[in-house]
């Protein structure tokens, strides 16, 4: 005859009075002000690209797989040289490769909100808008390293900047305030979909068009007619002919004021919505 | 009004997903100091119901106050003082244990060095210190519990609350988190937890709510609700499936409780209000020569005391881990 207890004796072996005395530690004089609890957020964007690095290298190894394709394979029978035709494709693969990594905000969000890590950060006695605003200034700095690589392979191939490092700082400089705009319209992709999955299904069919159909490959004098009225009103274009100006040593203060405008409605208009969609989400 | 002898005081909320109400009017008086525990199946409306205490959530109607401050006007206030445990571990999976609870600590206003050695303690506290530098995604169930409460202590909080702490962990995992809630307690503070096991609400809890279909239909004191549900379930299974019926009988007489039949054929149960006397009516049921196999006194599922409180079994779907293919 087998008898069960109804209640088996489990080994303690957490140490209690510890647990306790650890608890009941006096706490710091206040919580972080916005500013620090940004910051805080902005260091564990640090962490993941520490802890993986694949994602970053997953983002820039395809830009300079196209960098090295059309430059050898089209750049001859497209402008007439692979270096001259580097020199016209450069800034279009370099805006390219950064809009693209901003659907990753979207899908690090997502993630977030399944895994729960969201909860967590969002039940803190901290400025509400800090891990969003966090996320976004540690994207840009994934977003600038991801262009000192493409830039880097690029000098590689041939490529020189007739505008110098101060055209190089300046386009990089330009790309982060458009991507950070941008990123707000992610975090509200973010805060909507269901799973990151579905994210980045919808991040590529919204990039994908928007960074093609531009001026990044070909000159849009050479396209036909509604192709090229899409490609001159498409705000990827305009960061792309912005970039290239200050790359190329001829910077256009009009395309340049055009793009840090288009930066500032872009924010002006999803950022408000992306806050109180992440303050009220369910 | 916002007087602090109650931790939590819910009154008529509710909240509204579509068509289903998940929390249907709600009035919870939870005394500071305590361990309260809300016992419910699946989609009882545990999770809806402390998400909007902890100001996750907006309530639809009626009103719930933590420490005296109303969830939707004084939310700030609230938060500053409780602290969530949800129900899957919310870590970032990427980051080592350190890093989460360093994290946490610069958040809650440790400043440099002090943050690592805050979050070094609690590890320590914790029994993680030798897993401080590995990715959370390589922890076991039981230690990204661990972390996970630990991530709750970076302050003090006056309210814990924990969903389903033990919901998918081993027993000995179990043991530990139940440790952890009373040395909480020790330390002063008030500990809400939702749960799925009249054991473990049994264990820790000081009073108990049991919430179903978003409603609370039976509230009190441990000893209280197992009047209602019998102190014990005793199980026993007979040598020969030919003798069931009559130690049924023999025992439902003894007992003065009505037999469950199980589909089992040799087995059946029946509530027991006085362990003592089951030892007895065993003892009877041997001497008129029939043979038993086995024999248990446990606590009484769910299940029993749903059918104690509402004439029928929980209906709630089966919790997660003990789901069986059909």
């Amino acid at each position: 005859m087998t008898v069960h207890q109804a209640a088996e004796h489990l080994p303690y072996e957490l140490d209690t009075p510890l647990i306790s005395a650890v608890a009941d530690a006096p706490p710091p004089g206040r919580g972080a002000g916005a500013l620090r609890a940004t910051l805080t957020f902005a260091w564990r964007v640090l962490l993941k690209i520490r802890h993986v690095p694949e994602q970053l290298l997953d983002a820039t190894l395809f830009p300079i797989m196209f960098t090295l394709m059309f430059t050898f394979v089209f750049g001859g029978a497209m402008i007439g040289s692979p270096e001259a035709y580097l020199r016209y494709a450069l800034p279009g693969i370099l805006a390219q490769t950064v809009v693209f990594m901003t659907m990753y905000t979207a899908v690090t969000l997502n993630t977030d909100i399944e895994r729960g890590v969201f909860d967590r950060f969002r039940s803190q006695p901290i400025w509400r808008p800090a891990p969003l605003v966090g996320a976004l200034l540690g994207d840009t700095l994934r977003y600038s390293l991801a262009s000192a690589f493409v830039l880097g392979i690029a000098a590689l191939i041939g490529y020189r900047a007739s505008g110098g490092l101060g055209g190089v700082a300046g386009a990089i400089a330009l790309l982060l305030v458009f991507c950070f705009a941008l990123s707000w319209l992610w975090l509200i992709v973010g805060l909507t979909v269901r799973t990151p999955a579905a994210v980045m299904g919808a991040s590529t069919m919204i990039l994908f068009p928007l960074t093609f159909v531009s001026s990044a490959f070909a000159p849009p004098a050479t396209m036909p007619g509604w192709v090229r009225e899409f490609v001159t009103v498409n705000p990827v274009t305009l960061l792309i002919e912005a970039a290239r100006g200050l790359l190329d040593g001829v910077p256009d203060a009009g395309d340049i004021a055009l793009v840090l405008a288009l930066s500032g409605v872009m924010t002006a208009v999803f950022a408000p919505i992306a806050l109180r969609l992440y303050t009220r989400k369910v | 009004m916002s007087h602090e002898t109650w931790a939590i005081e819910t009154r008529g909320l509710v909240k509204v997903f579509g068509a289903h109400r998940a929390v249907g009017g709600v009035d919870l008086s939870v005394p500071a100091g305590c361990v309260y525990s809300v016992l419910g199946p699946n989609g009882a409306g545990k999770t809806t119901l402390i998400r909007m205490i902890a100001t996750l959530l907006r309530p639809d109607g009626g009103t719930a106050r933590v420490l005296g401050h109303d969830v939707t006007t004084e939310a700030a206030r609230v938060r500053a003082r409780l602290a969530l445990t949800g129900q899957f571990a919310s870590l970032d999976e990427d980051l080592t244990g350190l890093e989460n609870l360093t994290l946490l600590a610069r958040l809650r206003g440790h400043r440099g060095r002090a943050a690592g050695k805050r979050a070094g303690d609690l590890l320590e506290a914790f029994s993680l210190s030798e897993a401080a530098k590995r990715a959370v995604k390589t922890y076991s169930g039981g230690m990204r519990r661990r972390l996970d409460i630990a991530a709750s202590l970076v302050v003090r909080p006056d309210l814990l609350i924990l969903d389903e702490p033990t919901t998918g962990l081993d027993p000995r995992s179990r043991g530990q988190v139940w440790q952890s809630v009373r040395a909480l307690v020790d330390a002063g503070a008030t500990v809400l937890l939702t749960t799925q096991y009249l054991e473990e609400a049994d264990q820790l809890a000081d009073r108990i709510a049991v919430l179903d279909h978003g409603r609370v239909i039976a509230e009190g004191t441990s000893s209280r609700l197992k009047a209602l549900a019998g102190a014990a379930a005793l199980r026993v299974r007979v040598a020969d499936r030919d003798d069931r019926p009559e130690a049924a009988r023999l025992l439902a007489a003894l007992l003065g409780a009505d037999p469950v039949l199980e589909p089992d054929p040799v087995a059946l149960t029946l509530r027991v209000d006085e362990p003592a006397a089951a030892a007895k009516a065993l003892a009877a049921v041997t001497e008129r020569g029939l043979r038993i196999d086995e024999y248990a006194l446990a606590h009484p599922s769910l299940d029993e005391v749903f059918l104690a409180l509402t004439g029928k079994p929980a209906d709630g779907p089966a919790p997660r881990h003990e789901e069986v293919p059909a």
